[in-house]
């Protein structure tokens, strides 16, 4: 996952940034089916690596591609990134050296074979309301996209 | 050695998959088989297109190179693996080189949970209709990466277009799935499971393969589903992104030789898994027709003798031929190789028909069987239909088939809900 991501932001061409990025997409679906969540690492696959980098490619193939390859790569703002690196990095360590206790209640649970089923239950469950308003987000998304790309409305 | 022999023999008694069991000899041993099996089906497709579809256009197809052209798929590997291999100059080295081995991956990836008996996947994953839809849409990252990296504008076209086309049909695949899914959980507990062997098992409990469930409902999940199964592996009628009149090959004009038959192999591959996904979900996976119907241990028995049956049937057509080949002296070795291949296929139907074997075969073939008429299907449909235009095929997938999957799912839930209510 850390070679995909490093690819993805210094490679000069756009495309094989594209590919590194699903790289690292496809070796996120396994850390979630490291933590025991099968259900979405098959959603990531399906939906992430197979679906939204599909359209990012399609995007980045029709842009013309000479010109963004030999761009000047630059670094200006060095300082923030360094800033935002260094407590990133901080947050990392604290939650590594720190281990589960930061989390007590939500220890890894054991290999479970109903996880869709509990996934299921607990979204259309307890969670209704705010599954209707990700579908509702959904369909203004959608609407936008036709607005925006259509010639006459 | 003792404890070795061990491990590899615990397994026999165990009705789990190896990958259940966690027995890795046994995985390695199921992989190789499905590997061999594959290699071995990808081949006899490539015979038995190129005849079928010449027996329904009236003419007769390879003849020449074995008997009756048997031997044709064979010079056609060696034709590739001694072809010239090419590599545009302005092409992504990387990325052409990665493309083809991509789609071969996804498309034989998929196979580690097709569930050709109780016990016979490699493993048994309780999210595995969603593994095999997933993995099999990384196929597309392949096309899409071969198209790009041939740096040739009909190769980019066709990619991009057989990816569209490929990520619209895949929406409608979905929704015909859930709808399948949906039948499983007509049980007593209420749950369902995505499992490809629980799927079969559900069809084995409720009695009737979910085709011909909640007539026409499941009929119609079906057929949508087959139809955006053949979209989805780029076959006639949907096959204006590699047809030779429409861009040249699409997005494998620029690759020769061993990287084609690569993207060969896997198209035949994907087309062998979408078929099991619609066997395994609708027509009962490894079940023998009629299981309710035509019940008892007499009509098992019968049933048992179909696969012994099957092979002596093709030895039998073998040796017709093989007689009815014409009496010239350079046709002499052609005769002897078809009566011999005619002999080899008698045996096996021999072997079959004992029933030691016939027990462990009869879910492996039943399965075969299945799979080996939607492959006809498949040459029906290329020999049959007009390819469909671009637009009208995008129009098809968005507008056609997703509002009747939807419609499908819907009803099914609905018919369900109002069954588990009625009889409660």
């Amino acid at each position: 996952m850390l070679i995909g991501g490093i690819a993805v932001i210094t490679r000069k061409n756009p495309v094989h940034s594209a590919l590194a990025l699903i790289v690292t997409l496809l070796a996120q679906a396994s850390i979630y089916l490291m933590l025991y969540a099968p259900f979405v690492a098959g959603v990531q696959i399906i939906l992430y690596a197979g679906g939204i980098m599909v359209l990012f490619l399609f995007v980045i193939m029709l842009v013309s591609i000479d010109r963004s390859i030999r761009e000047r790569q630059f670094n200006s703002q060095w300082v923030v990134g360094m800033i935002a690196a260094t407590a990133l990095g901080g947050l990392f360590i604290a939650v590594y050296t720190k281990g589960t206790s930061i989390f007590p209640d939500r220890a890894l649970p054991t290999v479970e074979n109903d996880n869709t089923q509990k996934i299921a239950t607990m979204l259309y469950g307890q969670y209704m309301f705010t599954f209707e308003i990700a579908s509702l987000l959904l369909l203004v998304a959608i609407i936008g996209a036709v607005v925006m790309a259509k010639k006459r409305i | 050695m003792g404890p070795i022999i061990q491990y590899i023999t615990s397994y026999l008694a165990s009705d789990q998959t190896p990958g259940a069991a966690g027995n890795v000899f046994w995985m390695l041993v199921y992989i190789m088989l499905v590997f061999v099996g594959l290699s071995v089906a990808v081949i006899a497709m490539n015979w038995l297109e190129r005849k079928i579809l010449a027996h329904m256009q009236v003419r007769l197809g390879p003849m020449r190179v074995g008997p009756h052209g048997l031997l044709q798929p064979i010079a056609d590997a060696i034709k590739l693996l001694l072809k010239e291999d090419i590599m545009p100059a302005e092409a992504d080295g990387l990325i052409f080189w990665i493309a083809p081995f991509v789609v071969v991956l996804a498309a034989f990836t998929v196979f580690v949970v097709v569930p050709f008996g109780p016990t016979h996947a490699i493993t048994d994953m309780n999210i595995g209709i969603l593994f095999m839809l997933g993995v099999s849409s990384l196929s597309v990252l392949g096309i899409v990466m071969a198209g790009w990296a041939s740096n040739s504008h009909y190769p980019l076209i066709g990619a991009l277009r057989s990816s569209a086309q490929m990520v619209s049909y895949e929406v409608a695949m979905g929704l015909a799935v859930v709808s399948a899914v949906l039948m499983t959980s007509l049980n007593a507990e209420g749950t369902g499971t995505l499992s490809m062997i629980g799927i079969v098992q559900a069809q084995q409990a409720q009695g009737e393969w979910f085709i011909f469930k909640f007539f026409p409902l499941g009929l119609i999940a079906f057929f949508i589903f087959a139809v955006a199964m053949v979209a989805e592996t780029n076959r006639a009628p949907f096959d204006l992104a590699e047809a030779e009149s429409e861009l040249t090959a699409g997005f494998h004009t620029e690759y020769s030789g061993f990287r084609w038959s690569l993207f060969f192999l896997a198209e035949y591959s994907a087309m062998i898994a979408v078929s099991s996904i619609a066997v395994t979900l609708w027509l009962g996976g490894w079940l023998r027709p009629f299981p309710n119907m035509l019940s008892g241990a007499t009509w098992d028995q019968i049933f048992s003798f179909i696969p012994g049956a099957t092979f002596l049937f093709f030895g039998a057509i073998c040796f017709y031929n093989a007689v009815r080949m014409p009496k010239h002296p350079l046709f002499r070795i052609q005769t002897i190789g078809l009566f011999g291949f005619g002999v080899v296929l008698g045996l096996i139907g021999l072997v079959l028909c004992i029933p030691a074997v016939s027990v462990h075969i009869q879910d492996i073939f039943w399965f075969s069987a299945k799979i080996a008429a939607f492959m006809y299907l498949y040459i029906w449909y290329r020999g049959t239909f007009p390819r469909y235009r671009f637009d009208q095929l995008m129009q098809m997938g968005w507008k056609v088939l997703l509002p009747m999957g939807l419609g499908v799912l819907i009803l099914t839930a609905s018919v369900a809900l109002l069954q588990q209510i009625w009889h409660l």
